[in-house]
């Protein structure tokens, strides 16, 4: 059975299709991320998947039950973190979470359990009586996921879990979904986040209201559609990469080129040789640049797939 | 971390009621300041209204021209002396004068006796006195009208009796008795009716910002993501305001007692109890608003905007029987209408539960209705 599975799942909010003919399938045990920009129908998607929008056209179903007709058990059995910070910044952090056990009906020895694992897994202990509109970003989020998990959900949607924390904090979440991901949690996160993205197990990219990519990281480097025809990519690295940039972008065989920290990742005409960006670096000026052949990030991915949809 | 099957799986209507009430309860327990605002700006209300408010018309400035100047036209005015209802301002020299006086507001009221009153009076022909009444505040004019009408009569039949000028004793005299409200107090009548109103101004307001708060912090979009149900988020949010409602009721009614004199003749137990359905129609109401609202002021307007038919076709200050047919049909359709007759049953009459049976079912029949349209429009919002 798979945690989630999609066929052909269509929202539309009057004559507007938030959610175009979306069919996903994600294993259990898995992480599956979930791009696209704004506005393209990742939050509409998940409501959709709880039950709490019912699909226009298609079918879904989350740990095989029908996200119409068993709307009430699925929302027993998941987990779900909304986008904004919504928890109850003048409740406790400790009154937080009894709260959601509360409502996910917890009661006796499991609900002292729980509560007691909750808190370890987020190392919340320190912060049980402070008011949850004290806690910092990182930490709010934590709690967020203390509440989200509280009832032990087999399956966990996460909209944005990131969104505006710090790169530490952001390292400690994905952790802990790793820790939990081994223990056979199911998560759908949606991130816009390019390295977030890279650490899960399957991605998919949405891009106006249509699933336009789907597969593992590697899977979607290797796409034709990612490397137009004729094309290749080369990264360049140089101590001067922004006048470097400028130089090498004027070359007619370049067609994209953007910096990624000490380098360069360039798209260009396959029949150049790296001889010829050799030498007309050098020409301008930048001696040591060194370069090879390397395989399209993510990022380039999603990038040109998008540009190729907008002409 | 395994026994998810130890997880009750409960599919009950009202899931979710219990921690949603408790939660409401630290929520108005953390904002003490927003706790005594509510209950203390009815108060203020009240007592601003309930001094301002005295429709009661007493000493109305009046002007006289007594152009008889004769022991009968000085009799008539003693009269109008002695009514209380009006009092003597100035005297004046001329017609013209009298107008002046009434159009310069500085008398509502103008006598005029003629110079022939006594001589008609002693030839047996009937006599006139001209009254002036400034019609632009209608309570005062409709007074002068009524009094100046029964002195004239009472004059007359006088006169006509007492053959001689031996006094002897009118033989039939009205004596009207005013039950439940003997000195004809407005506030009496117009106080039980503005706690109603006062009431419903709470606890429309109140349930309906919490709701909207929620929504606005996005709390609402995580609980719709849980299995609280419907029934179950509006009870257990309904209930620690409902216990606020009566606190401040209790309040309300102890100034009304204390400050403005108005005794409780029925029964307070019953009062609460009658209460109980209109409070939760108002809390229906509440919770309606915040499914149409999305921000505070949205919430707050809506919540005046219920106020105004309640205001006005109550019968909290219009009489309903006075009203054109169509607004009675409306004021007959509003819970208000049905609490102030309770209210006003209770406190003014002593009215018990077979007086009020009534009211108390259709206002049950009404919060009944009010909770389960709010909670299938809250459905249809969450799903
Ligand atoms: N209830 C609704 N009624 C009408 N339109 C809606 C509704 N909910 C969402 N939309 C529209 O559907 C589109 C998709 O919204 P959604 O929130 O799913 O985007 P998203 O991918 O989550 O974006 P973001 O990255 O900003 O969170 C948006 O254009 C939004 O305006
Ligand atoms: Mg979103």
């Amino acid at each position: 059975m798979q945690a989630i599975k999609t066929t052909d799942l269509t929202i539309r909010f009057g004559k507007f299709t938030a959610v175009d003919r979306v069919s996903i399938a994600v294993e259990q045990g898995e992480i599956y991320g979930f791009l696209g920009p704004n506005g393209s129908g990742k939050t509409t998607l998940i409501k959709a998947l709880c039950g709490l929008l019912s699909p226009s056209e298609g079918t879904g179903t989350v740990l095989g039950m029908d996200c119409v007709k068993q709307a009430d058990e699925i929302r027993q059995h998941v987990g779900y973190m909304s986008q904004k910070f919504s928890l109850y910044e003048d409740l406790t952090v400790k009154e937080n979470i009894e709260f959601y056990a509360g409502v996910y009906g917890l009661r006796g020895d499991y609900l002292r359990r729980r509560k007691d694992d909750a808190i370890a897994m987020t190392h919340l202990e320190p912060y049980l009586d402070r008011r949850a509109g004290k806690l910092s970003g990182g930490w709010k989020q934590r709690l967020a996921l203390a509440c989200a998990f509280i009832h032990e959900p087999k399956l966990m949607f996460l909209d944005e879990p990131t969104a505006g924390i710090d790169p530490v904090a952001r390292r400690d979440l994905w952790d802990l979904l790793f820790q939990l991901s081994g223990q056979g949690v199911t998560f759908f996160v949606t991130t816009h986040y390019m390295d977030e993205a890279e650490r899960c197990g399957r991605v998919g990219y949405i891009y106006l209201s249509k699933l336009i990519a789907n597969g593992t990281p590697d899977e979607l480097k290797e796409i034709p559609e990612a490397s137009p025809p004729g094309t290749r990519r080369i990264e360049i690295i140089t101590s001067q990469t922004s006048n470097a940039l400028a130089a090498i972008k004027r070359k007619s065989y370049v067609h994209g080129a953007t910096i990624f920290g000490q380098s360069i990742h360039l798209l260009m005409d396959n029949q150049i040789g790296l001889d010829k960006v050799k030498a007309d670096l050098a020409a301008d000026g930048f001696t040591e640049a060194e370069m090879f052949p390397i395989k399209p990030s993510l990022e380039d991915v999603f990038v040109t797939l998008t540009n190729s949809l907008k002409e | 971390m395994k026994a998810t099957d130890q997880q009750p799986t409960r599919s009950n209507p009202f899931s979710g009621l219990v921690p949603v009430l408790r939660k409401e309860a630290i929520h108005i327990s953390r904002d003490p300041s927003a706790l005594f605002f509510t209950i203390v700006l009815p108060m203020i209300q009240l007592l601003m209204i309930g001094f301002a408010i005295n429709t009661n018309v007493r000493r109305i400035p009046t002007a006289v021209y007594d152009a008889a100047q004769t022991q009968e036209s000085r009799r008539l005015l003693d009269r109008f002396v002695n009514s209380d209802d009006f009092n003597i301002v100035k005297y004046v020299f001329s017609e013209e004068e009298l107008n002046r006086e009434v159009i310069a507001g500085r008398a509502r009221v103008g006598v005029k006796i003629p110079p022939d009153y006594s001589r008609r009076l002693l030839a047996g022909q009937s006599a006139n006195y001209l009254v002036l009444v400034d019609g632009s505040d209608s309570s005062v004019a409709g007074e002068a009208l009524n009094v100046s009408n029964a002195i004239a009569l009472r004059e007359s039949l006088e006169r006509s009796l007492s053959v001689t000028s031996v006094r002897q004793a009118l033989p039939i005299e009205s004596r009207p008795k005013i039950l439940f409200n003997p000195d004809s107090k407005s506030a009496n009548f117009l106080i039980p009716g503005m706690i109603g109103v006062l009431m419903q101004m709470m606890t429309v307001l109140m349930t309906a910002i919490t709701i909207v708060r929620e929504r606005e912090r996005g709390t609402l979009d995580q609980l719709y993501m849980t299995p609280v149900k419907p029934l179950g988020l509006m009870i257990g949010k309904a209930v620690p305001y409902a216990v606020v409602a009566y606190a401040e009721l209790l309040i309300l009614l102890f100034f009304m007692r204390w400050a403005f004199g108005v005794p409780i003749r029925g029964s307070i137990p019953l009062l609460m109890m009658l209460c109980a359905p209109f409070i939760l129609t108002m809390l229906g109401i509440g919770l309606l608003v915040s499914t149409k609202a999305q921000t505070y002021q949205e919430a707050t307007q809506m919540a005046f905007g219920t106020m105004m038919p309640s205001i006005f076709l109550s019968g909290y200050i219009f009489p309903i029987e006075n009203m054109p047919a169509q607004f009675q049909f409306i004021s007959k359709i509003i819970p208000t209408t049905y609490l102030i007759q309770i209210f006003r049953g209770v406190i003014l009459r002593g009215a018990e539960l077979q007086d009020l049976w009534q009211q108390g079912a259709i206002l049950t029949g009404m919060s009944v209705l009010m909770i389960t349209i709010a909670s299938l429009r809250f459905r249809k919002k969450a799903g």
